[in-house]
Formats: C-alpha cells, sequence, structure tokens
C-alpha cells in the first residue's frame, strides 16, 4: 500500500489490496500518533475526510493530526446563519463557495494561504490548549522572536493583538476533534469583503453569532514564513509534544476503495439542505425603497425555507391581491434568489400583466431577491 | 403511578359507561393501557349479577431519566442547539438525540438506551446543565438504568457477553438486544456482516447471517421438519432421514431460496421550488390548442461556416455554437411572421404583437428547467447573440438568474439535442405562441442535385404554435423561411439587419 518512503513523508494508495482500508492499515502500523495530509484542496472533500476519519478510525489508542488547505471557501459553523455571517451575493459573483462544517464556532475563510489543522483524539484525551501549543511551540522554534500566544477563547494571537487562528470542536459519542485556522498568507482584502454580510441587520435569529477580530497574516511579519515550512515545523512538534514519531503520511480523500462510504459524506455535505437548509429559525425584517415608494419585507424562514412571506405595499402602487399572490408563490420557495426569481417569473408568465405593473413587480422582486 | 378503580357493574349499560370514564381519568403518563375492559366478556353474562375484576397493567415499563453527561473541560452548562427526535419516537442505543454547543465545541449526544422518548427536557437555544436531566426515554423491562457516566465503551448491560469479538481492533456494536439473539443462535459477532450506521449490527444481520447458515429461514422447529435437512446435521439424524428418503426422488435437495423481502417504501415530497413554478407555467400551457409541424434542415454549409468561424470568436473570448446562428434565423423570420411573436389576451379577442423578439432559449441546470431569453435579438448581430448567450449560462450554472432575465420572452427555442433526440412535441410557454424543438445533428446520406449520395448533417426541428391564432400553412412558411436561412447561411447576408 505504501508507495514510497523519503524524507519521513510517504503516499497512500489502496490499490492493490482492497481489502484493507485505511483505518485496518493504521491498526496495522500500530502507532500511537499518525500525522496525515490531505492531497485534496476541495473544501467539501476536506470536510468529508475528517468526518470518515472521525467515524471510522478507532481513537481510543491512537491520535491523528490532519493537516490540509483549500482553494477559496468560506466555512461557517455548525449552528450558524449564512445570510448573516457573510456576503452571498459577492461570492456568487467572485465564485467563492460556502461550506458548513460539523463542529461549532464562527465563520472563516479559506484560501491557500491558510493552513487547517484537526486534533483527532479519544473523548478523554481531548484538550485543546495542549493542541494550540503544539502551534505556538512551533512557531516560536521556527521563528524564536514571534510574539504568539494562545487566549482563554482557544484564539492564537500575534503581538497580542491580531488573530492568526481560530479553533472550532467537534464531540461524539467516544471520540473528539478539535481543528483550527492558522493565517500565513491569505487574501485579506478578499477575507474582509466576504465575510461582511450585506443583510444583517434584516435578520433576527438566535444562531452561533462569529465574533469579528482584527486579523493578519504570518508572512506579514516575517515573509519568509510559507506554509509548507509552517506545516512541517507543526508536524514535527506533534510528534515531540505527545511522544510520537510519524512520518507524514499523504491521503488522497477521493479514494473510495481506501476510505469507504467517504464518497456519500462528500455528496451529503454539499447538499443545500445541509449548507444552508440547517440554518436554525430566522426572520428577515425589512424596509425597501422601490420607485420612491415604501416597502416593509417580513420573512420567517425554517430549515432555509420561506415559511410565510409578508410585503406591505401601498395599494395604489400594486393591486393588493396581486402583492397577495405574489407573496403566496413565494410559500415554500428556498430562501435562494435563484429559486425565487423561477417562482416569480412563473407567477408573471400566468397573468396578464400591463408593461408597467410588470416593471414595479420586477423591480420589486430585485429588492425582494437582494437581501437573499 | 396507575389509575386503579374498582368497579362493581351488574349491567351491560353500567359497564360500557365504566370504561368511557375511567379511559378519562387515565393519567397520561402511564402509556400502557390503564385499565382493560372487554366488554363482550360482560355481555355473556348479562343479567346476572357480577363482580367483575379489573385487569389494570400498571406501568411495567420503566421511564428513565438520561441525563446530560459530563462534556469534558470543566464545562457546566451548553445550549441545545437542535433535536434529532420528539417525544414518541423510537430510539435505539447510539441513535443521535441532539446536538448541543458549548464554547465553539458542537457535542452530539447519543442515546445510552433503546425505547421510546417521553419527555424533551429542553426548547432548542434553552440552556441545558450538566447532571441533570435531559430527556426521560421509556424503556423495555429487561433493560438495567447504566452507569452514570456516558458510555464510552460497551455498556455494562452486555458486559457478561464476551462475544464482544473485536473485529480488527474495533469494539462490535450492538444493542443488548440483537447480542442475546446472537448468543441464543451461537453465532460470532464478528463473522457477521453488519449494515447498520457506524459498522453497527443490526437484528436483520443476525437473521441474514442464520438464513444463510442453514438454508432456511428461522423460525422455530416445526418448519424445520417440513424444509430439507441442513447438510450439516445429515449424519446423526439417518435413521430419520432413511424412510423419507424411500418415498421422495433421489435428487438433490431443491435449494430453498429466502424470498427476497422488498422493503421499499414509497415516498411522498411537496412540489416546491422549480417544480412548483413548472407546474404552474405548463398548467396555463394546458388551455393552449397546439399543432405541431416538423421538418428536417440541411446544415452541411452551416457546420462548414462556423467551423470556421469558431477561432475568431474565441480570440474576443466568446464560445460560439450553432445557437446563435438557430436564433439569428428565427428572428429574421418573424420579421416576416410577425404573429408568432405575438400574444393573446386572456378572453381571446384581442392579439398583441410584440414589437421585440425576445427569444427564450431553454436550459438544462441540475434544479430543473430554466428559460431565459434574449432581448430585442432583431437588433443583435450573431456574435452578439453568442455574447449574450454565454452570459446568461454562464449566469445560469451559478444560480444568479433574475426575473429580468427569465421574464418577457415572445418566442421560445429548446435545444433538446444538445442531450439527445430527434423528434419532439414542445409545450408552448404562456403568454407565447410558438416554440420550436432542435434534436441533435446527425450525419446522414442524402441525395444531392446530381443524384449523387453525399454526407449531410442534418437536424431535425418540431415546432408547436397555437392552432386559434396561427395556421398550418403560416407555422409552414416561417419554418420554410428559418430552414433556408440555415441551410443556405450566404442568403442570411443579404436580409441581415
Amino acid at each position: 500500500m505504501i508507495l514510497r518512503l523519503s524524507n519521513r513523508a510517504c503516499v497512500l494508495s489502496g490499490s492493490t489490496r482492497f481489502k484493507s482500508t485505511l483505518s485496518t492499515y493504521f491498526d496495522e502500523t500500530g502507532k500511537a500518533g499518525i500525522i496525515l495530509k490531505s492531497a485534496s484542496a476541495g473544501i467539501y472533500e476536506n470536510l468529508a475526510l475528517e468526518d470518515w476519519i472521525h467515524d471510522h478510525v478507532d481513537l481510543q489508542n491512537r491520535s491523528v493530526l490532519l493537516l490540509w488547505r483549500n482553494s477559496p471557501v468560506v466555512v461557517i459553523g455548525r449552528h450558524q446563519n449564512p445570510w448573516q455571517e457573510c456576503n452571498l451575493p459577492l461570492m456568487r459573483r467572485l465564485g467563492i463557495p460556502l461550506a458548513r462544517r460539523r463542529s461549532g464556532g464562527g465563520t472563516v475563510f479559506h484560501d491557500f494561504g491558510n493552513i487547517n489543522m484537526t486534533f483527532f483524539t479519544s473523548k478523554k484525551k481531548y484538550d485543546r490548549p495542549r493542541n494550540l501549543k503544539v502551534v505556538t511551540s512551533a512557531l516560536k522554534a521556527l521563528r524564536p522572536d514571534l510574539d504568539v500566544a494562545a487566549t482563554d477563547r482557544f484564539d492564537i494571537l500575534l503581538n497580542g493583538h491580531y488573530k492568526i487562528s481560530g479553533t472550532a470542536a467537534k464531540i461524539g459519542r467516544s471520540s473528539s476533534y478539535h481543528h483550527c485556522t492558522l493565517l500565513c498568507s491569505v487574501d485579506r482584502s478578499v477575507l474582509s469583503s466576504v465575510l461582511k454580510s450585506n443583510a444583517s441587520e434584516a435578520i433576527k435569529s438566535n444562531a452561533t453569532p462569529s465574533v469579528p477580530s482584527p486579523v493578519k497574516n504570518l508572512a506579514d511579519v516575517d515573509p519568509t514564513l510559507d506554509s509548507d515550512t509552517i506545516m512541517e515545523a507543526i508536524a514535527s512538534w506533534y510528534n515531540n509534544e505527545f511522544g510520537f514519531d510519524s512520518p507524514v503520511i499523504t491521503v488522497d480523500p477521493t479514494h473510495e476503495a481506501l476510505m469507504p462510504g467517504i464518497h456519500k459524506m462528500t455528496q451529503d455535505i454539499q447538499m443545500w439542505e445541509w449548507i444552508y437548509g440547517k440554518t436554525p429559525k430566522f426572520s428577515v425584517c425589512t424596509s425597501l425603497v422601490i420607485d420612491d415608494v415604501d416597502v416593509k419585507l417580513d420573512m420567517d424562514i425554517k430549515n432555509g425555507t420561506v415559511e410565510q412571506c409578508a410585503l406591505e405595499i401601498p395599494e395604489d402602487w400594486l393591486p393588493p391581491e396581486m402583492v397577495k399572490e405574489l407573496t403566496s408563490t413565494l410559500h415554500g420557495s428556498r430562501y435562494c434568489p435563484e429559486e425565487a426569481a423561477v417562482l416569480v417569473a412563473a407567477f408573471m408568465r400566468t397573468r396578464s400583466l400591463t408593461a408597467d405593473v410588470a416593471e414595479k413587480i420586477h423591480r420589486l422582486c430585485e429588492g425582494v431577491l437582494s437581501v437573499m | 403511578m396507575a389509575a386503579v378503580i374498582t368497579v362493581r357493574a351488574p349491567f351491560a349499560f353500567m359497564g360500557r359507561l365504566v370504561s368511557s370514564r375511567l379511559h378519562k381519568h387515565c393519567c397520561s403518563k402511564v402509556q400502557a393501557a390503564c385499565l382493560v375492559y372487554r366488554p363482550h366478556s360482560y355481555s355473556l353474562i348479562v343479567g346476572q349479577q357480577h363482580r367483575f375484576f379489573r385487569t389494570s397493567y400498571v406501568a411495567a415499563r420503566p421511564i428513565l431519566s438520561f441525563k446530560l453527561s459530563d462534556i469534558g473541560e470543566g464545562i457546566m452548562e451548553v445550549t441545545v442547539k437542535e433535536w434529532y427526535v420528539k417525544e414518541g419516537d423510537k430510539v435505539s442505543q447510539f441513535d443521535s438525540i441532539c446536538e448541543v454547543q458549548s464554547d465553539k465545541a458542537s457535542v452530539t449526544i447519543t442515546s445510552r438506551y433503546d425505547g421510546i422518548i417521553r419527555k424533551l427536557y429542553y426548547d432548542v437555544d434553552s440552556i441545558a446543565l450538566v447532571g441533570k436531566p435531559l430527556v426521560d426515554i421509556e424503556t423495555d423491562a429487561g433493560q438495567v438504568e447504566g452507569p452514570q457516566e456516558d458510555v464510552v465503551e460497551t455498556p455494562a448491560i452486555s458486559q457478561e457477553e464476551h462475544t464482544h469479538q473485536e473485529i480488527k481492533g474495533h469494539k462490535t456494536q450492538a444493542t443488548p438486544a440483537v447480542r442475546r439473539l446472537a448468543m441464543e443462535n451461537n453465532i460470532k459477532l464478528s463473522e457477521v456482516v453488519a449494515t447498520g450506521k457506524d459498522g453497527r449490527i443490526l437484528k436483520e444481520d443476525i437473521l441474514n447471517f442464520i438464513a444463510r447458515q442453514t438454508g432456511a429461514i428461522l423460525p422455530p422447529a416445526p418448519f424445520q421438519e417440513i424444509c430439507p435437512p441442513p447438510p450439516a446435521s445429515v449424519a446423526p439424524s439417518t435413521p430419520a432421514v432413511k424412510p423419507r428418503e424411500k418415498t421422495t426422488p433421489p435428487s438433490i435437495p431443491t435449494p430453498v431460496i429466502p424470498k427476497p423481502v422488498f422493503t421499499g417504501k414509497d415516498r411522498t415530497e411537496p412540489i416546491k421550488g422549480f417544480q412548483k413554478a413548472m407546474v404552474k407555467t405548463m398548467s396555463a400551457a394546458l388551455k393552449i390548442p397546439h399543432f405541431g409541424y416538423k421538418d428536417e434542415v440541411d446544415l452541411s454549409q452551416l457546420v462548414r461556416l462556423r467551423s470556421e468561424l469558431k477561432g475568431l470568436a474565441e480570440s474576443r473570448g466568446v464560445k460560439l455554437s450553432y445557437m446563435p446562428f438557430f436564433i439569428k434565423a428565427a428572428s429574421l423570420g418573424l420579421l416576416h411572421f410577425p404573429i408568432l411573436n405575438s400574444s393573446l389576451d386572456e378572453n381571446c379577442t384581442n392579439i398583441t404583437y410584440k414589437a421585440a423578439h425576445n427569444i427564450g432559449l431553454a436550459m438544462d441546470t441540475n434544479q430543473g428547467l430554466l428559460v431565459p431569453n434574449v432581448k430585442n435579438v432583431q437588433m443583435l448581430s450573431v456574435f452578439e447573440i453568442a455574447v449574450e448567450l454565454n452570459r446568461l449560462q454562464t449566469l445560469g450554472t451559478s444560480g444568479q438568474l433574475g426575473t429580468v432575465d427569465l421574464t418577457g420572452g415572445t418566442f421560445t427555442l429548446s435545444n433538446i439535442g444538445s442531450i439527445g433526440g430527434t423528434y419532439a412535441k414542445p409545450v408552448i410557454l404562456p403568454p407565447e405562441v410558438a416554440i420550436g424543438a432542435l434534436g441533435k445533428i446527425q450525419v446522414l446520406p442524402r441525395f444531392n442535385h446530381k443524384d449523387e449520395v453525399v454526407k449531410a448533417h442534418i437536424m431535425n426541428v418540431s415546432w408547436s404554435a397555437d392552432h386559434r391564432i396561427i395556421d398550418g400553412a403560416t407555422m409552414c412558411r416561417f419554418s420554410n423561411l428559418w430552414r433556408s436561412y440555415l441551410e443556405n447561411p450566404a442568403s442570411m447576408v443579404l436580409d441581415l439587419k
């Protein structure tokens, strides 16, 4: 199964021994600590890999560290509201996808300048401060002058002020994982623009809010620090801290034979019902100004679907029966501009409308869709 | 707590009255039948004085309070974020009950028992305290309340069955009921194929294992006499077998294949979103009397033209397909047959001839059918149409199409041939009056004007039109004109506006 072993790194490929899976391979090596690195930059594949390891690898007597990076993506926490946390219209325009992870915590932006680390342990050995100590020790070993320290909120601050790492965790029945980010050379202008919601004032919700903090890249203070160097340092400090001696093993999260069931996990985590549909119940209440007319919009959204929609529009601008029909069209629609647009288009097709009424409805819908 | 009422009821009438009152008195907490009164048995002895005995069935099923166990790191309270069960749901051990959050950690709480959920102690978003009850579960009498610690390894209940063999280092997961079944049948859990979640062994897995072993499906003894004896037990039971063998023909016992049990269930979902839009539009389209008209178009010259122009378009950053040509040709045709670009009002009293040619394009996305349209094709060049098409396609795939792009169409073309098919019967999208469906381009032999067989690129087009205002001849002439532009693209140059 191991193709080559060089410089403490090796690549796994399950082509010849189909009976073996990743977890049996670990059991056979008998090591107490294992370091993995994902070969993929796809967020959904990597999140599925995390879930697979959590569900299938025996973590009672073993700990695992997984290192991974992704192409640009925004990741929200398990119980968060994406409309409140990030600028979805901007993300659609820039082609930046959204993902929801299974652990709690706040919203983060990933790109190749960000390192993700997941520490898998049994529930008994769950110890976040110790894991963060691995990271800060690794950084200090590379650059002794670096002022990095973990806080009691499990963030890591640079120079006592700038956040360079955030933490989240997931605790299951008998095992747990703690993962955190590390900003090395992330595109900060994109980060700040996508993480600023365009509609947060309109939203009333009990979802976990993110706590915004000023951020900085490690590369800003020392341009010679790059992701690969840092990942290597973290891997060796992980071995140091816990007394392991694992090489860094690269794993391909699309390899179904090696990790049976991972393909389905990858599909599940991309579904609309998970990413948007798992948002806790919330309501939207806002005023729009369309053609100098004040329109009040009230919507209740549950499971990402519009349960209730009300539009307060002056009667002389649009006939009330039409407004009522329009709002009932939106009932049961996903809180998603594409679906709402299709439903409104069908509504307009099946009614004979004069040109100016049609125009008004267009502009009204544009306003309503802008908050989605 | 059981409601216990003794009644002396000499008359049938009294008996029935009593039973209805008793049901009202029954306490809701006691889920088992509180008092069972059988009117039938009473009616046999009507008229006689009879003391009747209650058969009270006081809650033999214990209700256990499942307390929220220690999460670790000294956390004393968590927020309940989502319930996966509700009161009355049946749960098995290890099923997820709820998701709680504490300090950036999301924790899945799983059930310690098999049973039925009887009470949820918290609402979503309330604070739950560690060590206090989280849910009440009504369990079978056999289950013992386990230790108060959230069970990490196999639960205390099944400790006597050290047939929890380890499959490659993992302890096998199975509920106590399943383990009992395995033990009764002398089955090693490690040999059973698990089909449950997280590799859990279910009761069905044990039954399947047994079925495979014996070649017969349980249940017990009476059946086994009818089925042929399993190979393993032939030797000891030979004396019993012999007399039977004399009568039955000496052949291999016919294999008894366990009848596959179909466990699929129908699934009903409400219609919403894209499907709802399609239902609405197509139901309105039903009111239009459609007629169809099909024809064949020889695109050989167009194929040559496009391959010449493709490179030029790409150098301008645009992907050029055949659609811009089809759309432009349709617009040129509509100039001569404006009735195909019109709309009929609801009472069928007026026709509105639309000035703009907003030609819709049926687009297949992973959510369903979208029909955005290119506005004012009469003013656009083929290249400009290609640019618009690219823009609409990009927006369509990224889910950004707005109402302006999706409404206002006056005529539609559907390129179903890009997926497959030759002929179609497209449905007109109201408030339009005509639509065309384009089949795939096939390479077929045809006769040319010299009576020679040549290779031709043939595409079939299927038109549908509203027969209330459009007749067959109009559709036919429009189609001929459209066809002539495409069969001889040079003629388009003459009429280009």
